[in-house]
Order: structure tokens, then C-alpha cells, then sequence
């Protein structure tokens, strides 16, 4: 997929992975939108995307929340037209520390899932509807190594990214043939806060940097060898 | 030519009065006006009546949040677009929409200059008003871009009318496949199509493609206002799309448009040009008996009354009395109008070789 013209857009922009995935792509030339909660965040974003030339437009919606869904994709159609690409970055560890499932609240769990699963169905349901009639699209979820290790303490958060890997799967069965690639993508462990809040006695060191992960995944996105459905390792994937 | 129609008994359809909840539960009126017969039938068998080689033409705007509230008695709801970014836009008095349009208060008169105020966002300055219709006014919002979208999305309501028993939430107004917020109303006929019936067309060989067509308002409750309706409408056809005409056409395919927003961007991209061609435009094109569609050959649309614009347009496809008697049928059998109604597709020889005559 060459990026130029084409209308993405990325949710958790505000920051970490979201964030460089936005810059990479607004880089190469697409129209992005960048949506996240964080009002200050997100613009400071745009502002520094449109500073070096590149077009993206902030939009500030929680994902989470069901009455955001139709304005969101209303209003990012309407700045950049039909979307070509779409990031599910979005995500939410729940509360932290982590903690074990019997000291989990179902509220909390739940919340996870709305963040995590839901929210990136119900956007891709308004979204896919036209990628399927137009015969193009791709869809990435961002996933992790949780959601095929069951780690204890991860378990919201953990199942959420299994349920969205698996998500990846049906979308690719039944939009595979009309031209919609779907993809889940584990980027590793990164430098992020996200990362310092599940586990802060990592060494950053030894953590990736988040631009580096987005030129990874960009560079997936154009390769043919991986499979409509498919979960990607982006650290260890390697160009042909 | 009018003088026949108060003669004429013009039996009258229910209104759906709120979104359908059954999957595929929608009925489907089929007329050939060929075979001069119609029939009965439910709206996920369309694929029975679509043939391979065939051209399925689908509106994808996505419908705007287009009523805006300036004051308790002051309503507006955009219209249309101008490619400077200003919109047309109609004012409603006293009143809301459970309210018949023709029964609202007339509103306040709107000054070019005067700044009305919609949210703690969103405002717009009134640029002018149409010559002949003080009801109808150009505005230019006070945000741009994101900005702008972002209120505009938190400020509006879908426009609705009387008929229907509760507000409507914004997805309750967009197709499956809507991408750009261009309609001020929906544009319906796409919305009983789900998409196991659309796979389903495509798995027997029919084309889907689209055009972008800004479906504006249907009724403003003034005469002389609903006589100039449709306003001029914006519409975008691409590349895709007319290189599927192309291909449908070469093939001897018949093309078929869901939704009389399509009908009016097909045929009047080819009365402005000639030909279709991939590009944006604006159509004031009005069908009626009178006109002979040069692309289109079938309609997928609602159920519409005798005396509608909607109607006239459906008499460019087959004769008066032959849908003077369908429509007649269908309000005996129960089948309901507007935009969360049932089904009717006009397509000469649909019912060629199928059920006998009604």
C-alpha cells in the first residue's frame, strides 16, 4: 500500500505508538486523523505533523464511549473523506497496579473491554461498511503477547487483545474477499506510559522506541507475504 | 397535464414511524412495468430479481446531524452545500419536529450579518437570504475543519418529521456502507439492504458501486418553499463508478439505482455532459413521465405517495397507472412509507417469467 492520498486514521494519537504511527504516516503522505481523549495532547500532535509539511486533523473522542462512534467517523469522513486506513491503537491496561482477577471489579473488567474490544468493533462496523463497497481498507489492531500468554495480574487487558485477535480473524473471513485487509499487530514491548504504568521497574533501556515499532508496521502494511487475518510480530518482522 | 389527478383516487400509505428492528424484515414491492404487473415479495430476495452483468448503484453519503437550534423558537436545518464552505440552510418557528412542518411557527426573520449561536462552540453568521423566500438563508459557520465537525456533530439532530414516535439518534439515520457526511436527510432506499443481501448480489454476479449524492431536505412546511424542492443537489461520482457503467453498459448489464438521490446524479451527470464522466457536480434535474432515463434502468427506492416529487421521478420508470394501482395495493396489503419504510423496485420485465399478474 503506498500511503500518499491515502485517509487514515489512528486512535490513541496522543501518545506512544499512536502518536509515531500518526507522524510516520502523515510523513508518507497520508491524510490522517488523529483521535484520543487528550484535548492539549492531540493538538500539540497535529501541530507538529502540520509543521513539517504533513496534513492530519485532531479529533477528541473516547473510543469507549458508544455516542462517540457515528460523530468520530462522521466528522473524520467529512476532513478526509472515505477512510482507506484504519489503527485500532487505542487501549486501556484498566486500573493500576495490576492485579489478580479475584481483586478485579466486573466494572473495571468490563470498562477494559469497552476501551479494548468494543469500541474497535462498533468503529470498524461504520467504517468497513464502505471499505467493503469500495473494494479497499485495511484494519490493524494493535495487539500484545498478552494476548496469547496468560500472564497473571494481565487479565482484562489480556483477554481483551485475544478477543481482538480473534476479532482480526472474522473480519478477515468475511471482508477478505472484498478487498479489506485485516491484520493484528503486536508491537512488543515499548518505552511508553503505558508501559511504565503496567510494569514501572522495567528498564527503559531495554525497551523498544516507539518510532521504531510504527516504521515497522508500516512496512508490514506493503507485505504481501503476510496473510488477510494474520497476527504480526512487528519487532521481529523483517522486510524481503 | 395536471388536470386528471384530482380525479384520480390517491390511496395513502402508512409512515413507518420508527426504525425497523427485524433483520431483513422489509417488504418488497416488485413493479414490471414491462409486464405491466407487480407483486409481492420481502427485501432479501432483490437478488431473485438482479441478474449477472447487472449494476447496483448505491448512494454512500453519510447524513449530517442537520437540525440546529438557535433559540426555543428558532430552529435551522442545512440544506445544502457551497464549495466556499458556507451552507443553505431553512428556519423553523415554534415547535419541533413532533410538530407537522406545515403547523410550526413561522420563525423570526433572519438579517444578512446577524450571528446566531447553536452551542458554547458553534455559532454562524447569517451571509444572506434567498430573494424570493425569507425562510431560506446562506450561513458560514464559526469553526473550520476538525473544529467545526467536532461541534457540529455535538449540536445537531438528524432532521425528522411528525410521523415518527421517538428522536432519532444519529446511526439510526446511516447506511451500513455511508462514508462522507454529505446528506441532510437520509438517503433511505440503501437502508433496508443488509449486508448478507449485498454479498449475496455480488456472489451472483452484480456489480455494487456508488456515487455520493447530498440528499437535501423533503419538506420545509411552506408552499412556495416545497415547490422549489429538490433544491439543487451536489454529487460526486468516481473513477470507479463510472468505469463500472462502462464495463455494465459494454456488457448489456442494466443499472440499477437504489434511491432517487442516484437516479438524479446518474442522469444528471448525463444530461450536463453527455456522457458520465468521474467527477463532482451540482443537479437540478427534475424526472418526471416526461423523461427518458439514458442510464439508469431500474429504481430501488421507498414507497412514495401520488403526489410527490419522489413519485414523478418513479413515472420516468413506468406508467402512472400502473403505479397508481401498486401503490394502491400497497396501502390495502399494509406496506409503510419514508425513510424506515418498505421497498419498491421499479425494473421492466423483473417479474417476466415469475408469480402470475395481481
Amino acid at each position: 500500500m503506498k500511503f500518499t492520498g491515502q485517509a487514515a486514521l489512528v486512535t490513541g494519537a496522543s501518545r506512544g505508538l499512536g502518536r509515531a504511527l500518526s507522524e510516520q504516516l502523515a510523513a508518507a503522505g497520508a491524510r490522517v486523523v488523529a483521535v484520543a481523549r487528550a484535548r492539549e495532547e492531540l493538538d500539540a500532535v497535529v501541530a507538529g505533523i502540520r509543521g513539517r509539511g504533513g496534513e492530519a486533523h485532531a479529533l477528541s473522542y473516547d473510543i469507549a464511549d458508544k455516542q462517540a462512534i457515528y460523530p468520530l467517523a462522521g466528522a473524520a469522513a467529512a476532513l478526509v473523506g472515505p477512510i482507506d486506513l484504519l489503527v485500532h491503537n487505542a487501549s486501556s491496561l484498566g486500573p493500576t497496579p495490576l492485579r489478580l482477577l479475584l481483586d478485579t471489579e466486573c466494572e473495571d473488567f468490563s470498562a477494559v473491554l469497552e476501551t479494548n474490544l468494543l469500541g474497535p468493533f462498533r468503529l470498524s462496523r461504520v467504517l468497513g461498511g464502505s471499505m467493503a463497497l469500495r473494494k479497499r481498507g485495511n484494519i490493524v489492531h494493535v495487539s500484545s503477547d498478552a494476548s496469547v500468554n496468560a500472564y497473571p495480574t494481565w487479565g482484562a487487558y489480556s483477554v481483551s487483545k485475544a478477543a481482538l485477535d480473534h476479532l482480526t480473524r472474522l473480519w478477515a473471513a468475511e471482508l477478505g474477499e472484498r478487498g479489506v485487509r485485516v491484520l493484528s499487530v503486536d508491537p512488543g514491548e515499548m518505552a511508553t506510559r503505558m508501559h511504565a504504568a503496567a510494569l514501572p521497574d522495567a528498564d527503559p533501556n531495554t525497551l523498544a522506541d516507539p518510532q521504531a515499532v510504527a516504521r515497522q508496521i508500516l512496512g508490514l502494511l506493503n507485505d504481501p507475504r503476510i496473510q488477510n487475518g494474520a497476527r504480526v510480530e512487528a519487532q521481529t518482522w523483517r522486510a524481503a | 397535464m395536471n388536470a386528471p389527478l384530482s380525479f384520480e383516487p390517491s390511496p395513502r400509505l402508512a409512515p413507518a414511524r420508527s426504525p425497523r428492528s427485524g433483520f431483513q424484515s422489509g417488504r418488497l414491492l416488485v413493479i414490471d412495468p414491462k409486464n405491466a404487473r407487480f407483486s409481492d415479495h420481502g427485501i432479501a430476495e432483490l437478488p431473485r430479481f438482479l441478474h449477472r452483468q447487472d449494476l447496483l448503484v448505491l448512494n454512500d453519503a453519510a447524513t449530517l446531524p442537520a437540525s440546529l437550534w438557535a433559540e426555543p423558537a428558532l430552529e435551522l436545518r442545512l440544506v445544502a452545500a457551497e464549495d466556499d464552505g458556507s451552507f443553505w440552510a431553512i428556519s423553523f418557528g415554534s415547535g419541533d419536529w413532533r410538530v407537522r412542518t406545515e403547523a410550526r411557527g413561522t420563525p423570526r426573520s433572519l438579517r444578512s450579518g446577524e450571528f446566531l449561536r447553536f452551542s458554547a462552540e458553534l455559532g454562524a453568521t447569517i451571509l444572506e437570504r434567498d430573494a424570493r423566500e425569507p425562510r431560506l438563508v446562506r450561513l458560514r459557520f464559526s469553526l473550520t475543519g476538525a473544529a467545526l465537525y467536532q461541534a457540529l456533530y455535538a449540536a445537531g439532530r438528524p432532521i425528522q418529521y411528525a410521523y415518527l414516535e421517538r428522536p432519532l439518534a444519529l446511526w439510526d439515520v446511516q447506511n451500513g456502507y455511508a462514508a462522507r457526511p454529505v446528506a441532510f436527510e437520509p438517503p433511505s432506499a440503501g437502508r433496508p439492504l443488509t449486508f448478507a443481501t449485498l454479498f449475496e448480489l455480488e456472489r451472483s454476479g452484480v456489480t455494487l458501486t456508488r456515487v455520493t449524492h447530498a440528499a437535501g431536505i423533503s419538506s420545509s412546511g411552506s408552499g412556495s418553499l416545497d415547490a422549489r424542492l429538490p433544491l439543487p443537489e451536489r454529487y460526486e461520482i468516481g473513477a470507479d463508478a463510472s468505469a463500472a457503467l462502462a464495463r455494465t453498459q459494454k456488457a448489456g448489464g442494466r443499472v440499477i439505482a437504489a434511491g432517487t438521490s442516484v437516479v438524479r446524479a446518474l442522469e444528471g451527470a448525463v444530461a450536463a455532459h453527455g456522457a458520465l464522466r468521474a467527477g463532482t457536480n451540482v443537479t437540478d434535474l427534475l424526472l418526471s413521465a416526461q423523461t427518458r432515463p439514458r442510464v439508469v434502468d431500474g429504481l430501488l427506492t421507498g414507497l412514495h405517495d401520488a403526489e410527490t416529487s419522489h413519485f414523478a421521478l418513479m413515472e420516468a420508470f413506468a406508467p402512472r397507472a400502473l403505479l397508481l394501482r401498486a401503490l394502491a395495493h400497497a396501502a390495502r396489503s399494509g406496506y409503510v412509507q419514508h425513510e424506515f419504510g418498505d421497498s419498491c423496485l421499479v425494473l421492466a420485465d423483473a417479474l417476466g417469467s415469475l408469480d402470475p399478474p395481481v
